[in-house]
């Protein structure tokens, strides 16, 4: 594999990482919003968000890439693959991350709720300055955990035909024929981001544990 | 002379440590610890966190091993053979700090388990002696629950049961109220002194000291891994010979 | 704009879509048994006296679950062949499966054994048990009881992701689906059916899985 090769692998790899970013980014917006949801204490409003929750955990990501995908053509948003699974991955992520943030909204104490009621604090204040902050930190390794499977996900972009990392490595494969090199070094490429966050997630769950005793 | 010998031999001397050493790498838990305990009596272990009083008893029945001196345990020599350390745990019963009661299994199971697997018994006669004893440590009516079902006072209660299942020699106790809320001190207590009273060999780790002054018949201080001084209730608790012994009970006594 | 949706394709396609779940099935079964056999290995190599054979694992483990299930894949398709052992896409599929769940249920199973607290182990011993039984007898259920909700949720995990081995054109629900989407045009249709077959696949084992649970780890715990 040739300088020119290696150089078409970063270029797809810059893909990932904006791929990586804007759904990280974006799912994290929805995804709060879709835990504030499920845990508002209107009933109907919790199921659905319940369901919505369930629907992404239970199919596999590239099936969700692949409805988005034809489904946003089908009521005439017309898209390029970018924005496409751009959609389809902030959707998922605002899953994943709503079920993580729900239970780590849940693990804050009740009472943390209760002295911020009774000090005649509102619903707004007393999720932002009082629960949030603390589940934010409780759900961090969760958290970290997940952009790790995210980062991994946007590979599955490359089946419905946008020229990210795992795509580039397709395409240099076909035409130098050393897939083991191409894919070895795509797997590192992957590693490298992929490692820190891993590292980083388990030093907080480890830092969490011992300050809980 | 065989083991089955000394056995039917019931000696008088239950328990006798010589010179006993014990090393956790460098460092030394153990120095040199003498005690010889004999049937029937009661003996009560006392000393500062750290002192290696639940290190030693943990001794007598091989939890942790040994790397000095020797251990009798009924006549037999607690060596590193798996036959003794088997025929010496099937001899002394012991209860924990923290129950270690087993989860998954029912009261009534978690006495019957040992007796079924380790001694041989048929299920219908380890169930009768599970419910027997049961009914002697007064919480017969909860056989069927689950441990997290009870308190930690109950929890206790069953757990000496269990070791009693066993029908043991010597009983250990490794500070058996010390994870129990206040109120449920006394249910154990009481149940130990009824064990007491009974002819029990028994060796507590513990600061109960009304149970101490009630129960036993010598009280051994130990300090950084060393016997003290070792003393009838009586005389350890008006007249103790030595300094630490002296801190030591005002510390604990004060708190009462 | 006014497109009309139009599911024949998907409904004559139905026998070919239902024989595929079994292929789905398939892969995902052998692949759990493949992960868990992986990670009762791993966590014994983990815990092994040798120094390199623990590394090893622990390189296993991370190269694994920081790499993308899809490049995976594609490098046991490439590289099977040239350690000399040719096979069809759908047992390279199952190995590819049960090594990338292998190495999460190594994890997961570590976890369960450090969860056992010392003393169950010592009450045990200390009733004249042997090690064995203790094991057996004391240690074995809690230790399945506490990893059974993380590993049934990674073989979950591990049931959608057998849709990635269509990459290889492995026979499963989602490489059927390309094809008939392929063949009609029909692509939201289709695959918005096939969706819900996955929807229902992962619920059925959700239940399957909390029958178990209820069945044998119905014991109260604080």
């Amino acid at each position: 594999m040739g300088r020119d090769e290696f150089l078409f692998l970063l270029i797809g790899l810059k893909w990932t990482v904006a791929l990586s970013i804007v759904a990280f980014i974006c799912g994290s917006i929805a995804g709060l919003a879709v835990a504030l949801a499920r845990t508002c204490g209107i009933a109907i409003i919790e199921r659905v968000t319940a369901g919505y929750i369930a629907v992404f955990q239970g199919t596999p990501l590239l099936m969700q890439l692949f409805v988005v995908y034809y489904g946003l053509a089908l009521i005439g948003i017309k898209m390029d693959a970018w924005a496409a699974v751009s959609v389809g991955l902030t959707l998922h992520a605002s899953a994943y991350l709503g079920e993580i943030w729900r239970g780590s909204i849940e693990a804050v104490p009740r009472g943390q709720t209760e002295a911020a009621k009774a000090l005649a604090l509102r619903y707004v204040s007393r999720m932002k300055e009082v629960v949030l902050p603390q589940a934010i930190r409780i759900s961090l390794p969760a958290t970290i955990g997940f952009l790790v499977q995210l980062i991994k996900g946007t590979s599955l972009a490359s089946i419905v035909g946008f020229t990210e990392l795992t795509r580039a490595g397709n395409i240099i494969s076909n035409q130098i024929f050393q897939p083991i090199t191409v894919f070895g070094v795509v797997g590192i490429l992957y590693f490298l981001m992929c490692c820190p966050l891993t590292i980083y997630g388990a030093h907080l769950e480890r830092k969490f544990a011992t300050e809980v005793r | 002379m065989t083991q089955a010998a000394i056995r039917t031999d019931v000696p008088e001397q239950m328990i006798t440590m010589t010179g006993v050493g014990k090393w956790y790498g460098a460092f030394q838990a153990l120095h040199n610890v003498d005690i010889t305990v004999n049937r029937g009596e009661k003996i009560v272990l006392c000393g500062p966190s750290g002192s290696g009083k639940s290190t030693l008893i943990r001794c007598i029945n091989h939890l942790e091993a040994y790397q000095e001196g020797q251990i009798h345990v009924g006549g037999m020599l607690l060596g590193h053979q798996a036959k003794t350390i088997d025929a010496v745990r099937r001899e002394v019963g012991m209860v924990f700090q923290q129950f270690n009661l087993f989860p998954h299994l029912t009261v009534l199971q978690n006495c019957m388990l040992a007796p079924v697997k380790a001694l041989g018994l048929s299920k219908a006669e380890a169930e009768e002696r599970a419910r027997q004893l049961l009914e002697r440590v007064k919480i017969s009516e909860q056989a069927e629950k689950y441990p997290a079902q009870l308190s930690g006072g109950q929890q206790q209660r069953v757990a000496i049961a269990r070791a009693l299942c066993m029908r043991p020699q010597v009983m250990l106790f490794d500070e058996p109220t010390s994870a129990l809320d206040p109120e449920m001190v006394k249910e154990v207590l009481d149940t130990m002194i009824a064990l007491a009273e009974e002819g029990m060999t028994m060796i507590c780790v513990t600061h109960e000291m009304g149970f101490a002054r009630q129960v036993a018949d010598r009280v051994i201080f130990m300090a950084s891994g060393a016997i003290v001084e070792e003393a009838p209730p009586a005389e350890f608790f008006s007249n103790p010979q030595h300094e630490r012994t002296r801190k030591f009970l005002g510390e604990i006594l004060g708190r009462h | 704009m006014n497109y009309t949706l139009d599911f024949t394709p998907v409904i004559d396609g139905l026998p070919d879509l239902l024989t595929a779940c079994l292929g789905t099935f398939t892969l995902a079964i052998c692949g759990m048994l493949l992960a868990t056999v992986i990670g009762i290995g791993g966590v014994v190599l983990r815990q092994s006296p040798i120094k390199a054979l623990r590394w090893l694992v622990i390189g296993f483990v991370e190269i694994i679950r920081n790499t993308p299930f899809l490049v995976q894949i594609f490098f046991i398709y490439f590289a099977l062949p040239l350690a000399g052992i040719r096979l069809d896409p759908t047992p390279t599929a199952i190995i590819a499966l049960g090594i990338n769940g292998g190495a999460y249920a190594i994890e997961i199973i570590r976890g369960g054994v450090q969860s056992i607290s010392k003393g169950q182990m010592e009450a045990g011993l200390a009733l004249g048990l042997h090690k064995a039984q203790v094991f057996r007898l004391i240690i074995l259920k809690p230790a399945l009881r506490a990893i059974y909700p993380s590993l049934t949720s990674q073989f979950v995990l591990l049931t959608l992701s057998t849709s990635i081995a269509s990459a290889i054109s492995a026979y499963e629900l989602t490489s059927v689906s390309q094809r008939i989407e392929s063949d009609s045009f029909r692509s939201f249709e289709v695959y918005f059916t096939v969706t819900a077959f996955y929807l229902v696949i992962s619920w059925v084992m959700m239940r399957i899985f909390a029958f178990f649970s209820a069945r044998y780890f119905a014991y109260p715990v604080k």
